[in-house]
Order: structure tokens, then sequence, then C-alpha cells
């Protein structure tokens, strides 16, 4: 695969995987009673404000063959996870997915609870009141959020590098060959590269505004 | 069958200290000023609060009670809430809002439902309308057709007139007690205007600052006011 096209592929599995934990994380967050809600608040604001190393750092002892999850990935059979396309997934979801937790979190605690207590007294269970009321009031937010984490995954760099190295074809994503080609000195497929990463995220960032005013597609 | 309730709560600096038996036939009227905790009592009956202590029984199902630390959620208590602003969900049509309470029903028996229902509230042809389009005492009866679809053993009205027109308000009192009678199902509406309590209410409770100042038939408490208290808070403006 080309480092764009390994950039995109990565961005788009990090956002799944941002989707179907970052969505019930920033459902968990809207909840005022929530215990431990602090806690939880910092703890998803710090991929934000880390710097990538130690992000990257961090993964490589916990995926690394040593580390809690490698080692049990290892004891399941599932081989390495560090310097593969897996780990690159998961450093890119781990940098991206607190931008979906915040956008999400608060279109979900801007939907009227009314409609969430409507929804109960016509004997509604909490999981069914989310998928048919507040996820769909709250769409708007939750789509800016998926296309600044898709755009954060893609534009990862520093955590990639630690803990999926650059490997052509197979982790060197589009960041991440730029890199190299400033180093070796190639600077003519280091401008291509960037220039094509600039019009991909003007790109989603322009759908990004057209629908936070509301003027859809 | 009877709602009894008797609880206590406090939240903020407001306390709440409310006990009253209603047959539940007919319509009883919850009557106060503002601040009364009208609203408040209407939450606990629905389930959408708790209370720190007392009891709310619906017939002989135990909805509340605080002694045993038993709650029943609002899910489960069977009984529908027609709320101030009617709250009729913006993302979906008239019809998915009367049919949102219908989930687990066949598909056909669900639209036979809301097909009846709207019948019921004088909205035929109204289904695929955005409720945002609708005036406000459409909306009112879209709320009403909502709240009844799941066949609730209650319906709790909050001031179900306060956002409408005077010029309407009579009409939508005649058809909210024509719908009473046709449906059979006992209702507790809550309000702050006098003539509503006198066009619906068969029987009344009359609140002020989170206490019951007297219960009983509307007639006999409007024209013999047993209490000096009672007597201000049912005095003609």
């Amino acid at each position: 695969m080309s480092p764009l096209a390994l950039s995109f592929w990565i961005a788009l599995n990090a956002t799944i995987l941002a989707v179907l934990v970052g969505l019930p994380i920033a459902w968990l967050l809207a909840r005022r009673s929530l215990p431990g809600r602090d806690l939880l608040t910092v703890l998803v604001l710090l991929p934000m404000v880390l710097p990538p190393t130690v992000l990257g750092y961090g993964l490589l002892v916990l995926l690394g063959q040593g580390g809690v999850v490698g080692g049990w990935a290892e004891a399941l059979g599932l081989g390495r996870i560090v310097f593969t396309r897996t780990a690159a997934v998961i450093a890119a979801f781990v940098a991206s997915v607190p931008f979906l937790i915040r956008s999400a979190q608060a279109g979900f605690e801007q939907v009227d609870p009314t409609y969430q207590e409507a929804a109960r007294t016509l004997g509604r269970s909490e999981i069914a009141i989310w998928l048919t009321v507040t996820l769909p009031l709250a769409w708007r937010a939750v789509l800016a959020g998926l296309a600044l984490t898709f755009a954060r995954a893609v534009g990862e760099f520093g955590a990639t590098v630690m803990v999926a190295g650059s490997i052509p074809g197979r982790t060197r994503t589009g960041s991440v060959a730029i890199y190299d080609h400033v180093q070796a000195g190639r600077m003519d497929e280091a401008g291509m590269l960037a220039l094509a990463l600039v019009v991909a995220a003007t790109g989603a960032l322009l759908v990004l505004t057209r629908v936070g005013r509301g003027a859809g597609w | 069958m009877t709602l009894d309730v008797a609880i206590h709560s406090r939240v903020g600096g407001f306390e709440l200290d409310v006990a009253f038996e209603s047959s539940t036939n007919g319509i009883t009227g919850l009557f106060g000023p503002s601040g009364a905790g009208k609203t408040l009592t209407l939450r606990h009956i629905a389930g959408l609060e708790r209370a720190d202590s007392g009891r709310i029984m619906l017939g002989d199902r135990e909805l509340f009670d605080g002694a045993k630390g038993r709650h029943t959620p609002a899910r489960e208590r069977r009984i529908g809430l027609v709320f101030q602003e009617y709250a009729l969900f913006p993302h979906l049509s008239v019809n998915g809002n009367i049919a949102y309470g219908l989930h687990g029903r066949h598909r056909d028996e669900r639209a036979r439902r809301v097909g009846e229902l709207l019948e019921l509230v004088g909205l035929e042809g109204y289904g695929e309308r955005d409720p945002r389009s609708l005036s406000g005492g459409e909306r009112q009866r879209v709320a009403l057709a909502r709240a009844l679809a799941p066949r609730p053993e209650l319906l709790l009205l909050d001031e179900p007139f306060a956002a409408l027109d005077l010029r309407i308000r009579e009409g939508l009192r005649d058809a909210l007690s024509a719908i009473q009678r046709h449906t059979g199902v006992p209702m507790v509406l809550v309000t702050h205007a006098l003539e509503d309590v006198r066009a619906l209410a068969h029987a009344l409770v009359l609140l002020d600052r989170g206490r019951v100042v007297a219960t009983g038939p509307t007639r006999t408490l409007l024209d013999t006011p047993p209490s000096p208290e009672a007597a201000l808070l049912i005095r003609e403006p």
C-alpha cells in the first residue's frame, strides 16, 4: 500500500474503533451522576495534551512483548503487535479518540433531557433511548467529532513511529514517509505528500464547517 | 382504583411534603400557585424523581416505598405524562411520535393503534407532518395521543393549556374531557388556572408551598372551602 492509502486505511480503522469505544464513553460522561466523572474526563483529555512520544512510549510498554497486552496477545497466538499495522491503528486511535469523545459528549449534553424523560415514561430502556432519541438529536456534533477524529488519525506521527516504525508498504504512513523523505534529502517527494495531506485536510474541514453550520452536504 | 401518595423530599431549598389519596376515576386536579410543588409531585408519580421517604401506590401496585428502598423506574410504571411544552421528538413525524411507546408491537398493530389515536384526537391526515410545523393546540393533541398509545393505567398532564391561546383553551378542554370519558383512563391534571379545574376536575387537591392544603370533590371544595387558607387559594383573581 502506498503511504497515503495506508494513512487513510489506518485512519478509517482507528475511527471505527473510536466509534465503538468513544461513543459509549461520551454517553457516560454526558451523565452528570456518573461517579469518578472528573477523573475519566482527565484521562480522556490526556492524549490531547501529552507529547505523542509519551503516548508512543506508553503504548510500547503496553503492547510490547513483555507488556500486558502484548504478552496476552502472544499467549493467544495472535503474534507480535508492535511494528505491525495493528499497532499503527491503535496509536492513531489513542491519539484521535478524544476528539470524538469531547464533541459527542457536548452534543449529548445539549439534548434537552425532557425528551429522554418523555421516552422513559413511554416505557423505553436507557439504551433504546440513547439510540432512538439522544444519538439522532446529537448527530451533528457526533459527525463533527468523527471528521476531527479521522483527520487527526490521518495526521498521526509521533506515537505511530514509536510503536509501528516505518516499514515501507506496511506501517510507513503519509506523515511518517514525509519525515523519512526529508531525512534522506528527497524534498520533492516530501513536498508532494505534504501537499496531498493538506488538500485532504482542507476538504475534510470544509465539509465539517458546512455540516456544523447546518448547510448539509 | 386509587392513587395514594405520601412523600417527603428536599431538593435544594424546596421541601415537598405531600399526602393525598384520590379515586382515579375521571380527572383529579392538582391546583395551586407557581412554586406550590405541583409539577414536582407529578414527576414523583411518574417516577422521574425519587423521594427521600414515603410511599406511592396505584391500586395495589407499589410504585415507591422509601422504607423498603423500592422505586419502580418510570419505564415500568405504565403512567403516561403530557409535558408542559409537550416534548414532542423533533426528529420524528407525528406518526413516529405516537408510535414511540408502541415498541415491540407488530408493525400492523402499531399502525392501527396510531390511526385510532389520530382519530381520537381529531388529527386524521396529520401522521406524516413534522411536529414543529403544528400549532400549539395540535401539538398538545399529538402529545396526548403519544402518552395514551401504550394504554397507560394513569395519565398525568402538566399544565396542558398553559402554552395555548385563551381563545382555543375552551375547545381543547372539551376535547380532553371527551377523550377522558371515551378512553376511561384516569387523569391527574396539574394547573394553576381555576377555570381548568372547574371545567374538568371531579376531585381536587389544593397545594401550596410544597404541602397539601385541602382535598375533596371539586364542587364542595370550591363552594365551601374547609379553611381560610384554602379559601385564599381558590379566590377569583
